[in-house]
């Protein structure tokens, strides 16, 4: 931020004032992730830095954390079960979602308030009511305790997210490209291959991995609702957590934060050629 | 692990034989999967040790362990309510055991018809301890709920000793680890107030008991630190957060002989409680071949050399032997030998049937005041 | 262009263009309702008829009205004052009989439980002996257990046998029925949900205060930044918003507790002494530094794509009509930011008060919140009526909090990302 030429000299102290404590800021919200992943390469089983370590003694460190979620058979059942009711999920909700949102941003869609409303509201309940009232539901109907029941918990978790991020993607999308393309010679199917999709497509993707990281990242309805044979990762580290925590965890937690870095660099990408392709940015 | 190993089939080498005959009894029986609900941890590795591996060896079955038992009967509601039951045999608490009886989750157990005699002959209702055999349960172990301590922590001409030592801070100071719950905390406040073990419970039945037990616990509550897992205590008297830490008996065992733990058990006023087996609704056919196996007097006596919890048989007291890793004699481990037992205090299932909803919701206010 | 009035506009094929238009229209909002259709289906299958059914089970009360309906029928016209007469023992032996041999009393000695201590033994032991009684049961009964020479106990069961009740509610609030019928406090050692409805508030209130206090300087920054720049600050915004949060609750533990990062770096510089460790965790504190930590970028977020949208010649244009820098800023661009912070305000309002995970995990016993306790009774203490009761409890609010929002910002315009 350039401060204007007319600025007092009062301005320019409490501007630099001002820097500073943005730069606290942005020093809580990333260090404590920062913190971790040091950590995490500890040779001793402890939580903290040892001597070792603040001297940059090579013996301070080792990937034995890392061998042992490897090798651990517990914690490889868990990734996989997190990326198969995570996929599965995923596809569902963002199939689901991105069909509703086609009709949502109809311009004749009735009462379109209140059922955005209703579609958004497993965002905002609370996630442990849900997991109980599910827990009660899934149990009569025979849900609990299967993958079935968990895929579909984690399904209505994800919806909202596709549905925002899909229909903000097709309300800026400009109609008249369709009648653009049409006029310029393609058939119907052409034009949604080659005009539609490649707009809309962005949104859809990033509504999949909004919906596949709340599923991957889920913790209360799986902790209610799962039987041993669904154990998920977020399980694994939240029984690990509440028992002892072993540096195995802060090894997991490692991976975690560089899955979420690959996530948003993939988002931004996927936002900036959205942008480019509607003829919003330079590029 | 290979030292446990060869150990084992040492020793299954010997039972197979006295087993041979039971074996033909069962070889009608097809190859099924067993899921067996338990707590996890050691407790789990005993009986996966003692009663799972020789039967899957005998019969071929495949035994897949559980670790729920700490919801169980939540997990029992929910299934029995759903129509759809999927444990096969599940390890509780008698307390448990009798609730979930009387809602008819599980089968009323007949025990003398379903159960193996001692090798004497003497049939099961004799032969299990008092309380061992409820209505719809059968106990396997013998438990205890105990203190115990960190010596590093304390001079060593100046150890703790009693109950009362984990109540006064003065002479032993440190934070203690306890149960978030009220059991064994209300029953331990009142001994250490110089109850006698005999009214514990009588008195805890009037208001002015209940009163008397909190502010007991009142005068150590800024030092208390609070527990939920039957894995914490060790860790929190490993890390030396704690000097005190209330806990299960047999993992306070585990972490001193195969981790080295400088921990000391306090054994006055232990309070101790049975644990065993009960059968979910309508799998008695599938589990009674197994159950039979699993509660005779040489199994019982096989897991106290894992873990070190008394055997719920009188006829197993004579066969329990050395630890398997460590070859260390078990018997003074043991809850009920005797120097430990003196002034022990059996949990009285009856009357927290009837308070723990009242007064875990008192302590509970208690606590967040 | 002149039509005569009387000849309505027609199509081509000669269909009145009204008519046509109205058909066109109607068809394209069954086209829109079709494909929202599925999506509907399965939240109302998978999502709100589990809250329909919690719900449900917050007032239903079968317990005594199918275990004790003899005994029930008995009672009807029973004035209260003194004890039934035989035909209403009669009744109970025979209830408590056949709930023996068919073995479901449990739920029934629960229920009664939750009102008055003592009643799950009252049932089981006299259940056990019922087959051996004789008549007049009034006298045989009250031998085995003299709760049934209570009036109380048979209020009770006269007041429970409705199948719907208000006892879970009353108990969510930390109230109940005396004897009598009466609305009256639980005695104020037993008193603890209450606090913690009010704790949830009061502390999701100062995290929401928290985060606005912290974001709000950031999203000015990144608001008034060159894309070039903001794009790149705004990744460290967004990098926790993406990280899981089992992760950031991890990290907050590492580094507050006695034996980790912050404490050993106090130490080290001489801050605290080696005994007089902080404790940052396991109570209030340690929640709040968690929760705000967690709940920033929603914070940021809404605040960032509102500054976004005010012309930065507002400010310009204040200052040169001679407006002092911290005026100009007070009453040209704060007013402008009002609706970021509404919208962020309260959707850190709504998620603080629903979250669970990080209370459990670094709350402690002050640091607890409402949701601790519906986990509690869920899985521990199996009252779920009770847990359903709370639920509600906590819905409602959410459900209020939420109509705020919808009504002020419209969910539509939530962004992410």
């Amino acid at each position: 931020m350039a401060i204007p030429s007319y600025a007092t000299r009062g301005e320019r102290i409490w501007h630099t004032i001002f820097l500073g404590i943005c730069g606290l800021v942005f020093l809580f919200l990333i260090g404590p992730l920062l913190v971790i992943i040091p950590l995490s390469f500890n040779a001793e089983p402890y939580f903290t830095f040892s001597k070792a370590m603040v001297t940059f003694d090579p013996a301070g460190y080792s990937l034995r954390w890392y061998q042992d979620f490897f090798t651990s058979s517990a914690w490889l059942n868990a990734i996989k079960n997190s990326f198969i009711i995570g996929i599965a999920s995923t596809l569902l909700a963002t199939v689901l979602g991105t069909v509703a949102a086609l009709g949502l941003s109809s311009r004749y869609m009735p009462a379109r308030g209140v059922i955005m409303a209703l579609l958004i509201s497993p965002m905002i309940v609370p996630l442990i009511i849900s997991a109980a009232a599910m827990f009660f539901f899934f149990s009569k109907v025979n849900l609990a305790q299967t993958y079935v029941g968990v895929i579909l918990a984690h399904t209505a978790l994800g919806i909202p997210f596709v549905v925002i991020t899909v229909t903000a993607t097709l309300s800026s999308f400009d109609t008249t490209l369709i009648r653009a393309a049409h006029s310029l010679g393609a058939n119907p199917t052409r034009t949604f291959f080659k005009v539609v999709l490649p707009l809309v497509t962005p949104g859809v993707v990033s509504g999949a991995l909004f919906a596949f990281i709340t599923s991957f990242d889920e913790v209360v309805v799986v902790l209610f609702i799962a039987g041993p044979e669904q154990r998920t990762m977020p399980i694994q580290m939240w029984s690990g957590i509440r028992e002892q925590i072993s540096p195995t965890i802060l090894a997991v937690a490692t991976m975690l934060v560089l899955l979420s870095m690959l996530l948003l660099t993939t988002l931004e990408f996927l936002r900036r050629r959205g942008e480019r392709l509607r003829g919003l940015s330079p590029g | 692990m290979k030292a446990i190993i060869r150990k084992r089939v040492l020793k299954t080498g010997i039972t197979v034989v006295g087993l041979s005959a039971l074996a033909v009894a069962v070889s009608a029986h097809a190859q099924q999967t067993l899921n067996i609900v338990s707590w996890g941890g050691a407790y789990s590795m005993s009986q996966h040790e003692a009663y799972d591996k020789p039967w899957m060896e005998k019969t071929g079955d495949e035994i897949v362990n559980i670790d729920r038992s700490g919801n169980a009967l939540a997990g029992l509601r929910a299934q029995s309510q759903a129509g759809n039951v999927t444990w096969d045999l599940v390890d509780m608490l008698p307390a448990d055991a009798m609730i979930a009886c009387a809602e008819g989750l599980i089968e009323p157990l007949d025990h003398d018809e379903l159960l193996a005699d001692a090798p004497d002959g003497t049939p099961p209702s004799e032969d299990f301890v008092d309380g061992a055999l409820g209505d719809c349960f059968v106990a396997s172990i013998v438990y205890s709920n105990i203190v115990a301590f960190n010596s590093d922590m304390f001079p060593e001409d100046d150890q703790p000793g009693t109950i009362e030592d984990v109540f006064d801070l003065e002479n032993y100071p440190g934070k203690r680890a306890l149960l978030r719950k009220p059991i064994n905390n209300m029953e331990w406040a009142l001994i250490a107030d110089g109850v006698d073990r005999d009214e514990v419970y009588a008195m805890l039945e009037t208001e002015e008991g209940v009163q008397r037990a909190f502010a007991k616990l009142d005068t150590i509550k800024d030092e208390v630190i609070w527990w939920e897992e039957g894995a914490q205590p060790p860790q929190l008297l490993a890390d030396q957060e704690v000097a005190f830490a209330s806990a299960y008996n047999g993992r306070i065992f585990n972490a001193m002989v195969t981790e080295d733990q400088p921990f000391e058990i306090i054994w006055d006023a232990q309070v101790f409680e049975l644990d065993g087996w009960v059968v979910p609704t309508g799998k008695l056919d599938k589990v009674s071949d197994y159950l039979h196996f699993a509660t005779d007097t040489q199994r019982l006596a096989d897991q106290a050399q894992y873990i070190s919890y008394g055997p719920a048989r009188k006829s197993s007291s004579e066969l329990v032997s050395t630890h398997a890793e460590t070859g260390i004699e078990m018997t003074p481990h043991m809850p009920t030998y005797g120097p430990n037992f003196a002034t022990a205090l059996q949990k009285d299932d009856l009357f927290w049937a009837d308070y723990n909803d009242e007064l875990t919701q008192r302590f509970n206010a208690w606590l967040s005041q | 262009m002149s039509e005569s009035p009387a000849a309505p506009l027609t199509t081509a094929d000669g269909v009145p263009l009204k008519v046509s238009l109205r058909r066109t229209v109607r068809r394209s909002k069954i086209k829109a309702l079709l494909l929202v259709a599925p999506l509907l289906a399965f939240l109302f299958i998978a999502f709100l008829m589990p809250l329909f059914e919690m719900l449900w089970r917050s007032v239903d009360n079968p317990e005594v009205s199918t275990h004790l309906s003899r005994t029930v029928s008995a009672l009807e016209g029973w004035n209260g004052e003194s004890l039934p007469d035989e035909a209403a023992f009669a009744a109970l032996a025979e209830d408590l009989r056949e709930g023996q041999q068919e073995r479901n009393l449990g739920l029934l000695s629960s229920r009664l439980n939750y009102e008055k201590s003592g009643m799950r033994s009252t049932i089981s032991r006299t259940a056990r002996r019922v087959g051996t009684l004789e008549p007049p049961y009034r006298e045989s009964l009250i031998a085995v257990n003299d709760t049934w020479g209570e009036l109380d106990t048979w209020k009770l069961i006269q007041r429970e046998a409705s199948p719907y009740t208000m006892s879970y509610y009353l108990a969510a609030v930390d109230l109940q029925l005396s004897p009598d019928g009466d609305i009256v406090q639980v005695p104020e050692y037993m008193q603890i949900h209450a606090t913690l409805f009010w704790r949830t508030l009061w502390m999701s209130a100062v995290i929401t205060g928290l985060t606005l206090l912290l974001g709000f300087p950031v999203a000015f920054l990144l608001a008034s930044l060159p894309a070039r720049h903001s794009n790149l600050l705004m990744i460290l915004v967004l990098l926790p918003f993406w990280t899981s949060l089992l992760v950031r609750t991890t990290t907050w533990i590492a580094i507050l507790q006695s034996q980790g990062v912050l404490n050993d770096i106090m130490v080290f510089l001489g801050v605290v002494a080696d005994e007089a460790r902080w404790q940052m965790i396991h109570n209030k504190m340690g929640t709040i530094i968690a929760m705000t930590h967690i709940l920033l970028p929603f914070m940021i977020l809404p605040l960032y794509s509102v500054m976004k949208t005010i012309p930065p010649s507002y400010m310009r244009a204040a200052r040169s009509l001679g407006g002092k820098p911290f005026l100009s800023f007070r009453r040209v661009y704060f007013p402008l930011t009002i609706p970021g912070i509404a919208a962020g305000g309260i959707l850190v309002f709504i998620l603080s008060i629903g979250y669970y995970i990080t209370p459990a995990l670094v709350g402690g016993q002050s640091g607890r919140f409402i949701t601790n306790y519906i986990a509690y009774h869920m899985q521990t203490s199996l009252n779920w009526g009770l847990a359903a009761a709370i639920s509600s409890i906590l819905l409602f609010v959410v459900i209020i909090c939420y109509l705020v929002f919808n009504r002020l910002i419209g969910v539509d315009k939530v962004k992410l990302g």
